[in-house]
């Protein structure tokens, strides 16, 4: 290594320590907020009281935090085979031309405002899944609705992961004489399994952190779920609905739901992190 | 070309694996046109709502009555320069971060492991956390008020993440060949990385930016409490200026009868994507290099 | 050796600029700035250009050389917060040397702001609570709140009993009150907002009590939540439902004992349900604050509170609290 490669060395550490301190500046900031409300009433009540009626002294986070879940991860069972498919298709499947529209079509997608997703839903989608009962606004039109937020994200992270498996693969897998499913489904999806994973981890995480398209589509009762129909409210919605109208007490209450929220989707991050390094044998 | 590389199969007579080949590209099929049909049935239906409202007068008039009258050309200035200022801090950030992350290319270190954990929870912070964040630390704190410059601080952590993976992908990738080759000609590791592996990473690096633009200019809830909700002119980086999204949310969910103009606005930022991608993917073939959808690696 | 850095450096542009990447070297670089510096600078001088040559025209409108100078900050409800920009609109017009800028976070963060000094004038859309005393309150538009429900329900008032009974889920289906055979879908608002609170008043409800199956944020939402679902009720501001009702959205506004829901009620005082629109300050605001506030409850802005949908307040109108 020659001595010239010191500063390129310093300056880069330096800028990705930033980076990586800014999650520690969120965090900061979080706890900041919380700590009146949870030196006053301690962890366990949040998920222990009776209800969620925060004027009235109930604190019960665990029905959003289930919706949470619930809609992130349907989110995410919605898009992640819907994206991975985009991406074959534009590699295997589709004509030239078409494919490069198709590509277009979902950079433009991922522009597409939370607002103008969730007022499509609103004023679209809702009334149609109104026809089921209810108002239309529950999980199901929340989670396809998010879905599709996420779906180019999982789509172009993995187009670009497949872009790079190697070419002398595919060959030698027609070689084989493999057909064109067996090579996409048994040597190109795994030999990018890495992008598509690092993909479909960034869309769960960018579904979790969601909050319009939600907050308009998703019914916003505290209730737990009891099938796909119910309505629900995630913990991001209720940041956003109650904290223009919270008092200062009520303020820190919601602020311990973020610090929640990012300590489930830290726990899931550092699991999955675990678990790929373990399956990768340290590669 | 997709088709070209692949030859049929030696084996035709196979009937069990010929109907497997064709669920299997009808499931595709099926999944495409799914995601097109979808994102087209949402274009026209915004189309149909908005498009009659644009003309010029549209595009550069001041607003007027909430909204409702005149134009949105303030808001255009503000939502171009919070875009332009997002990416000049981001870019260089996640460039750096992603070469210090691709240090040694297959091999985790305990740093990039580390620094990548705390990346994809970042990524998970919900957007109106960030808002908040914004308020209290860059405008609050660091004093910089309601500004275009706070909203694009708060937008700059929120698009690194994706803008780091996407980036370290691109770097990646570059074969390692390039690297030998660099090195057998003694090229130290910074020459080679500025002068090799960056220009040929440069087109998935590009499609990394385009990524981030679009997912900056989606975002609303985070600048509602950061650039604010004023819909003067700026006159400099430290003027309070709203963006088209936090536009469009007003004019649809809280100022009364705002809804036509809600979705012209919306039809204009949907066509400012669009100038901006094809802008990007035309700039690209000019140098030479496109992503083409052919499989494989770049050559 | 010196000899051996001369060709390590040159030997790359040489050797390696006649080949694929000697293109990407040249173009790669310049690209990105290129693509996002252009599209976005162009897009922004033509914006500023055809912006700024809009502005004389504010200077020319300076009324008479006042001496109100300096900038105002305003944060709090978002219902305000369009009316607010507009009367700002207008008090910048009249006094070139004065900056006003509105902010949105809602009633409890505008009288949390003023409190603190953050902002100058904070926005709220309900009265000041007792622990809030130590502010001062200056109404400026007053804001009915009716119920509604899709055009297509047969239903044409309800009584007292009946709303609670909706809302506690004692009564599911509209032919129980007179109407179709269909479900009921209660629309109810978020905690702490104004018009919940309006709401619950007037017909002694406990939040806790209410079973609703759709919970709202703003008024907006509500209306297209009705709009969307043939069995809702819910409640709104009725300057929004009435401009909704003009643009031909499918809502009706329902009668409260026997009276219309309609602006010209509420500003009458005949209509019992509504809610005032404060600017609140703190004991000792600043000159150009008082200054502001009082334009604001001047008679020359009565046009604008119409426009955006509210009832405006005079020292004589009797609009019931």
């Amino acid at each position: 290594m020659l001595r010239n490669d010191l500063p390129l060395k310093i300056v880069t550490r330096t800028l990705a320590i930033l980076s990586a301190a800014i999650v520690l500046l969120v965090f900061g900031f979080l706890v900041r907020e919380s700590q009146p409300a949870l030196s006053q009433l301690g962890f366990t009540r949040f998920f222990t009281d009776a209800s969620w009626h925060p004027l009235s002294g109930q604190f019960n986070l665990t029905p959003m935090i289930v919706a949470t879940l619930l809609t992130s991860v349907g989110a995410i069972v919605l898009a992640a085979p819907l994206g991975i498919a985009s991406a074959v298709f534009v590699h295997f499947y589709a004509p030239s031309s078409l494919a490069i529209w198709h590509r277009r079509f979902i950079e433009l997608l991922a522009g597409i405002p939370s607002v103008v997703f969730g007022l499509w839903g609103l004023v679209v989608l809702a009334p149609i899944i109104a026809q089921l009962g209810g108002s239309g606004q529950n999980l199901l039109t929340a989670t396809i609705v998010l879905g599709l937020m996420v779906l180019p994200t999982v789509a172009m992270l993995s187009d670009t992961a497949i872009g790079w498996v190697p070419q002398d693969w595919v060959h030698g897998a027609a070689a084989l004489g493999m057909q064109r499913w067996a090579i996409v489904g048994k040597v190109v999806l795994p030999g990018a399994r890495r992008g598509i994973a690092a993909g479909v981890m960034l869309a769960l995480t960018r579904a979790m952190g969601e909050t319009m398209a939600v907050l308009m589509l998703a019914g916003n009762i505290v209730e737990m779920p009891t099938s796909l129909l119910s309505p629900g409210r995630t913990l991001n919605a209720n940041i956003a609905l109650e904290l223009g109208y919270a008092s200062a007490s009520h303020r820190s209450v919601l602020f311990v739901s973020g610090l929640i929220l990012m300590l489930v989707v830290s726990v899931i991050v550092i699991g999955v992190s675990r678990w790929e390094g373990r399956s990768n044998g340290g590669r | 070309m997709a088709d070209d590389n692949l030859p049929a199969s030696a084996t035709n007579n196979d009937r069990p694996s010929e109907r497997a080949e064709f669920i299997a590209a009808a499931a595709v099929w099926m999944a495409a046109m799914l995601v097109i049909g979808t994102l087209v049935w949402i274009l026209t239906d915004i189309a149909v709502r908005g498009l009659s409202e644009i003309d010029f007068a549209f595009l550069t008039d001041e607003v007027r009555d909430a909204g409702r009258a005149g134009g949105i050309g303030p808001i255009l200035l503000s939502t171009a320069l919070i875009l332009l200022v997002t990416l000049a801090i981001a870019i260089p950030l996640a460039l750096g971060t992603a070469i210090a992350l691709t240090e040694r290319i297959g091999q985790e270190t305990c740093f990039s492991r580390n620094v990548r954990r705390c990346l994809d929870v970042l990524a998970g912070v919900p957007s109106i956390v960030f808002g908040l964040f914004g308020n209290a630390f860059f405008a609050i704190t660091l004093g910089l008020g309601y500004s275009i410059l706070t909203g694009a601080l708060t937008l700059a952590c929120m698009v690194l993440p994706i803008l780091i993976r996407t980036s370290e992908q691109a770097i990646t990738a570059v074969p390692n060949e390039y690297r030998f080759a660099a090195a057998s000609l003694g090229l130290g590791r910074t020459a080679t990385l500025f002068r090799v592996v960056l220009p040929a990473a440069a087109a998935a690096l590009m499609a990394g930016v385009v990524l981030s633009i679009g997912r900056a200019l989606a975002e609303t809830a985070a600048l509602i409490f950061t650039s604010g909700y004023v819909t003067r002119t700026p006159e400099s980086l430290l003027d309070s200026g709203r963006s088209l999204s936090v536009h469009i949310y007003d004019l649809a969910m809280n100022v009364p009868n705002g809804g036509s103009q809600a979705y012209a606005t919306a039809c204009v930022l949907v066509m400012l994507l669009l100038a901006i991608n094809a802008t990007t993917a035309f700039l690209l073939r000019v140098a030479g290099f496109s992503r083409r959808p052919a499989m494989g690696t770049q050559r | 050796m010196k000899s051996m850095n001369t060709l390590v450096f040159s030997l790359p542009w040489t050797v390696i600029g006649r080949t694929v990447i000697g293109r990407t070297v040249i173009g790669g670089t310049v690209i990105g700035g290129t693509v996002i510096g252009g599209t976005v600078i162009g897009l922004a001088l033509l914006a500023l250009s055809l912006g700024c040559s809009q502005n004389p025209s504010n200077v020319n409108a300076d009324a008479s050389g006042s001496k109100l100078s300096g900038r105002l900050t305003l944060t709090g409800s978002s219902t305000v917060a369009p009316l607010a920009m507009e009367i700002a609109r207008r008090f910048e017009q009249l006094h070139s040397g004065v900056r006003v800028d509105v902010q949105t976070g809602g009633s409890g963060k505008g009288i949390s702001d003023a409190h603190a000094g953050i902002a100058d004038i904070g926005m709220a859309s309900r009265s000041l609570k007792p622990d809030e005393a130590d502010l001062r309150s200056n109404q400026i538009a007053a804001d009915g709140v009716g119920l509604i429900v899709h055009s297509s329900n047969t239903v044409s008032e309800l009584t007292r009993q009946q709303v609670i009974a909706i809302y506690t889920n004692q009564l599911n289906n509209w032919k129980e009150v007179g109407g179709l055979d269909q479900e009921i879908t209660v629309v109810h608002k978020a905690e702490g907002r104004a018009t919940l609170e309006v709401f619950l008043e007037h017909f002694g409800i406990d939040n806790p009590t209410v079973k609703a199956d759709v919970i709202v944020g703003d008024n907006q939402h509500c209306v297209k939540t009705v709009a969307g679902a043939k069995g809702a009720i819910g409640y709104v501001s009725i300057g929004t439902a009435e401009a909704d009702i003009d643009a031909r959205v499918p809502i009706r506004l329902l009668p409260l004992d026997g009276i219309q829901a309609s602006s010209a009620n509420v500003a009458s005082g005949d209509f019992p349900m509504s809610r005032p629109l404060n600017l609140v300050t703190t004991e000792s605001p600043s000159q150009l604050a008082v200054a502001f506030v009082q334009f604001c409850q001047s008679a020359d802005v009565h046009d604008l509170v119409k426009s955006q949908y509210f009832v405006p307040v005079t020292s004589e109108s009797n609009v019931a609290k």
